[in-house]
């Protein structure tokens, strides 16, 4: 599953001002509300759902990335966004560092094979360095939107 | 201190695979043990230990994963290991809320 499968490009934000993790994720799927991939009538009990999920345990995956997500019965198809911190956002993530990089998935009830393979194109392609460099200092949706593409065409090697 | 080097095959057993939380789990257990211990699927090695590592093989439901460890407690950090995996990783609530949802069309 290429990230353009299921990224919101228009979705994106770099620049996060939010460094608190409920604030990022409020921005996150505020974004996704803007870029009408997700109803505002949905937005709390996604956000709800969200948050609920990360009390059972970080979605700090590591290495300064992190992968809040949640199943929702109003979507019909995964859908993503990302978004970059600067300052990075305490995340509680199990090697204590901050994140710098957020994926946030929201996905259909009943397909955890698309997560999954979301989660696999994430980890792969965010274990290479040059990729996180790359992402970390990007300071326009487009430029992520074009490492990603270039991560689709296998440019980073993993 | 005697090294021991042990290998089993693991089957994921969760129908939801080795997804962020499950990997959370997997991780910490093994960061617990001593021995360096390893999963491979194919040609893909990783680290135990390591989340990112773990969602990289996209592990779904019925997978099955090399679980290799290798140190003075291997044999108990192989035994842990396998137990979470083939108990399916209780306390997923993903897994838990899958479950309930299928008792309910019954």
């Amino acid at each position: 599953m290429k990230f353009s499968d299921f990224i919101c490009k228009d979705a994106i934000r770099t620049q996060l001002e939010a460094d608190q993790k409920e604030a990022v994720i409020r921005a996150m799927a505020t974004s996704l509300v803007e870029a009408k991939k997700i109803n505002s009538k949905d937005y709390e009990s996604i956000v709800e759902a969200i948050l609920k999920r990360e009390e059972l345990g970080s979605t700090g995956i590591g290495r300064g990335v992190a992968v809040p997500h949640t199943k929702h019965p109003s979507i019909d198809k995964l859908i993503g966004t990302v978004a970059i911190s600067q300052d990075g956002v305490n995340f509680e993530s199990l090697d204590g560092e901050k994140v710098h990089l957020l994926f946030l998935l929201v996905s259909p009830p009943d397909r955890p094979g698309d997560h999954l393979r979301a989660l696999e194109n994430i980890s792969r392609q965010l274990r290479d360095d040059t990729f996180c460099r790359f992402l970390k200092q990007s300071r326009k949706p487009d430029e992520v939107w074009q490492l990603l593409e270039e991560a689709d065409n296998h440019q980073f090697p993993s | 201190m005697q090294t021991f080097r042990i290998t089993r095959v693991i089957v994921i057993q969760n129908s939801q695979g080795l997804h962020a939380r499950p990997a959370d789990m997997f991780a910490r257990l093994a960061k617990q043990f001593q021995s360096r211990i390893e999963l491979v699927r194919d040609t893909q090695r990783v680290e135990a230990s390591s989340i990112m590592d773990l969602l990289t093989l996209g592990a779904a439901k019925g997978t099955s994963l090399v679980l290799e460890a290798e140190g003075p407690d291997a044999q108990e950090a192989v035994d842990a290991l396998v137990r979470l995996v083939e108990s399916g990783f209780p306390n997923d609530e993903a897994e838990v809320e899958e479950q309930a949802s299928q008792g309910d069309e019954r």
